[in-house]
């Protein structure tokens, strides 16, 4: 029974270390989903966390600057004014009444800043192809 | 043909349905030319199948835009080449294309043990026919890919209505790697069934002994070599097609993938301790069940559009047809098991920490903690909202954080087990196989260090992969040295002789050298650089040893699509070495655009070239460079994981020994694990 215990210490002590890690992890990388709508209505801690925004790219609204894309996200007939600033090319996807998901911070004056921006494109697929064809249009998200 | 193909698919399902119904009746009655019944109904699927898939085959290179289907995934200047992976492109297809890759594995198996093992192989065709009943069932009532586009004339009367030309495949999919990866990663899929329609049928069986295990392993590992190849060409296809410069984003697609492939690899190296010691009986039949789960999750995963990614948008009807199959299908396993759980009895227990079996069993339990891992970051959003109330999504960084240390141990167990005593290890025989292996590793990490690679995790990688690379060319060395003494033929090609002798084993060997040249590609990407910039005519771009110099740039109509291109001359120590020629395609059918990167891909470094499009004020076109060390080595690795498991595929050639009889083995110069392998060298095949 010896070896039996040293085992499930052994056991053990990987468990932790990799929950752990993984508990550091979560934290760093934890991403809020909220609605366009819900935004003005955080208050607190939750305005300093990374979240996650998804929206329709409203037509004509896309505009680049330097160092920057600015374009308006609509939802809930609401809109969002978000500012991508992410070094990665915005996907092909990513085009005027496209879906869009971005993930960054709000800032005080109500503008989105964003390092990621996901895209699909609103309706020319149906929904999910296939286990691999879906990175067609799963896979034009971008590494932030 | 889409009638013809719909009446295939019913008929199909006709037949699955009789394969259980008659099964079920043949195993209680012992009839047997019922059980022959069943058995022949299980075949004819595979052939209904066939039929189904040949004729949306045919409506697709016929242009047959009245099918629903074709119109929405092809258009008439599709190359022909891109018929084929618009077949898989969506819901319908690439669900009917499952079916078709199981029915093939079914066929196989049927026909393979038609006159053998008759108290297994009725339970094994009842599970089989189970699990295609279900994909019948979604691709004759729930996703038909031959829904025909109709309009009710003014008389009431369904009339066809065709289409001009079909609204075209999606662009990301215009690529080589979407006609490959796709039946690869499937074949993966679907080839779990098979071990787990083993493991059911033994348990409600009773099959006595491990003989499902030497019958699955062949299955299994034909199943795990597609998975990974799979896998790989799908990071390729990321890597060459998305632009973003990377090959793995921790996406839930991309670990839906990944989750089966865990299991079964704990499941191929947990099922060596079940045939030589009888141990993990119980672990073995859960491992190879829950594999098949994680296959099912995969394919639910990506189309219910449960986990947000950009599935959040995704909504589809097909989800709850997946849950209500997982649900079932673990209610049978679980039933199952507490039924039968004495049968699984373990014969032995754990004698030594310093054992092949305790490596084994880190090995299992690692890999475990890897795949709850990456379940649970993927399904985070769901669990969050259940808990929490709150959605919430974890990125890479949680991924990387739990999965790198986990690589880095699985890396040191695939050096140090293989070399491990069964029960128990003496200090002697670890001090002559992990001396010499060790010394090399060390003055690797001390001869890297000042070079340059200080990073903890790239060191700790550099060492080990020395460290397993000079384990494995000392096994082959080893037994080489052996047969060269009696054959006197050279160490090459005793090494070969050797392999051939054991190919299990050796083979194996090849496999985890494949995973070492993987592991050095991946550490690769700790040191990735990347650079982006407006670039005028004449302009050059600085990255790492290369310059970038725009030449010109240009608009070019093909046939399915117009290129906006860029023109490069790569400079590197001031001598130009190629042209890269990094693309934007826009294609007419569909209103898309895609992107084509150039990459100039060396052994040292891959130089990965993105052209961004234009700034909108002044139209200079934006180049976005990347400079990715070692990625090649990761494509390099996967073929030769590929070509290690079918080498372990291969028969061993025992004969040999046979016609050497002077030829004996010489104790002395083996090592102790050659013995017990050469003792208990199980094949599998029978």
């Amino acid at each position: 029974m010896k070896t039996k215990a040293k085992f499930t210490v052994g056991v053990a002590i990987i468990v932790v270390s990799l929950v752990a890690l993984a508990v550091l992890g979560a934290r760093d990388s934890k991403t809020y989903y909220h609605t366009i709508a819900e935004l003005p209505t955080l208050q607190g801690t939750a305005l300093h966390q990374r979240i996650r925004v998804g929206g329709t790219v409203q037509s004509g609204s896309i505009e680049r600057a330097q160092g920057r894309i600015d374009f308006t996200l609509l939802g809930e007939g609401k809109s969002l004014k978000v500012s991508y600033v992410g070094t990665d090319p915005l996907p092909d996807t990513f085009k005027d009444d496209s879906q869009a998901l971005v993930e960054g911070h709000t800032t005080p004056n109500g503008r989105f800043v964003a390092e990621k921006v996901q895209a699909k494109c609103a309706s020319k697929y149906e929904a999910t192809p296939g286990q691999s064809a879906p990175k067609g249009s799963d896979y034009s998200n971008k590494k932030s | 043909m889409d009638l013809f193909g719909s009446f295939a698919l019913l008929l199909a399902f006709v037949c699955a349905l009789y394969a259980i119904g008659a099964g079920i009746v043949a195993i209680r009655t012992r009839n047997p030319l019922l059980i022959k019944s069943a058995r022949q109904s299980g075949l004819a699927v595979c052939g209904l199948v066939m039929a189904a898939s040949a004729s949306l085959a045919y409506l697709f290179f016929t242009d047959n835009f009245s099918s629903a289907y074709v119109a929405a995934h092809s258009n008439r200047d599709l190359p022909p080449f891109y018929k084929i992976a618009a077949f898989w492109s969506g819901q319908e297809g690439s669900l009917l294309f499952w079916s078709l890759l199981l029915s093939v594995y079914v066929f196989s198996v049927l026909f393979a043990y038609r006159a053998k093992h008759p108290e297994l192989m009725p339970y094994v065709g009842v599970v089989l026919a189970g699990v295609q009943l279900f994909f019948l069932t979604l691709n004759n009532f729930v996703a038909n890919p031959f829904q025909i586009l109709g309009a009710a004339s003014p008389g009431g009367a369904m009339q066809y209505t065709r289409l001009a030309d079909g609204a075209g495949l999606n662009p990301l999919l215009q690529y080589p790697e979407m006609v490959i990866h796709p039946p690869n990663l499937y074949s993966g899929y679907t080839g779990f069934t098979i071990p787990f329609a083993f493991a059911l049928a033994a348990l409600l069986a009773r099959y006595p002994g491990e003989k499902w295990i030497h019958l699955t392993r062949k299955w299994t590992m034909i199943a795990w070599a597609f998975q990974s190849a799979g896998i790989l060409l799908g990071a390729h296809w990321a890597y060459a097609v998305l632009g973003w410069g990377g090959y793995w984003a921790w996406d839930p697609v991309e670990n839906a993938s990944l989750m089966p492939w865990l299991t079964g690899t704990a499941f191929l190296h947990s099922v060596m301790m079940q045939e030589k010691r009888g141990m993990m009986k119980v672990w073995n039949v859960w491992l190879v069940f829950s594999t098949f789960l994680l296959c099912i999750l995969g394919t639910f995963l990506t189309r219910s559009g449960v986990v947000s990614s950009v599935h959040a948008f995704a909504q589809s009807s097909i989800g709850p047809w997946f849950v209500g199959f997982i649900i079932v299908v673990l209610t049978v396993c679980t039933w199952a098991f507490l039924m039968n759980r004495d049968y699984l009895r373990s014969n032995n227990h754990l004698d030594s920490m310093v054992s092949r079996e305790s490596s084994f069993l880190f090995n299992n339990l690692i890999l475990l903690v890897a795949c709850v891992a990456v379940l649970s970051g993927t399904l985070f959003p769901v669990l969050s909202e259940w808990i929490e109330g709150t959605k919430i999504s974890v990125g890479p960084p949680f991924f990387n954080r739990v999965n790198i240390p986990i690589g880095l141990f699985l890396l040191f167990l695939t050096g140090v087990g293989p070399l491990l005593a069964w029960r128990k290890t003496s200090l002697e025989s670890l001090k002559r196989n992990f001396g010499g292996p060790l010394v090399c590793a060390l003055a690797a990490g001390l001869l890297a260090f000042p070079l340059g690679l200080r990073d903890f995790y790239p060191l700790v990688c550099l060492i080990l992969c020395v460290f397993v690379t000079v384990t494995i060319l000392l096994e082959f060395f080893r037994g080489a040295r052996v047969i060269r003494a009696r054959t006197g033929s050279d160490i090459l090609s005793a090494a070969g002789q050797l392999t051939l002798r054991n190919t299990r084993r050796y083979g194996g060997y090849v496999v985890h050298f494949g995973m070492v040249l993987i592991f050095i590609g991946l550490m690769g990407a700790a040191f990735n650089r990347d650079k982006q910039m407006e670039m005028a005519l004449g302009s050059a771009l600085d990255i790492g040893p290369y310059r970038l110099i725009l030449q010109s740039f240009d608009t070019r109509p093909e046939k399915n699509y117009t290129a906006e291109r860029a023109i490069l001359e790569v400079m590197e120590d001031n001598r130009q070495i190629m042209m890269l020629f990094p693309e934007r395609r826009f294609f007419q059918a569909n209103q898309e655009s895609g992107t084509m990167v150039a990459i100039h891909s060396t052994l040292k470094q891959d130089l990965y070239v993105v052209y961004a499009g234009r700034t909108q004020d002044k139209q200079t076109p934006v180049i976005h460079a990347y400079l990715n060390p070692l990625v090649k080595w990761i494509w390099l690795g996967g073929a030769i994981v590929v070509l290690g498991t079918i080498l372990a595929l291969l028969p061993s050639r025992q004969a040999v020994l046979a016609l050497r009889p002077a030829a004996r083995v010489v104790p002395a110069a083996v090592t102790p694990q050659t013995v017990m392998t050469g003792v208990s060298n199980y094949e599998g095949h029978d």
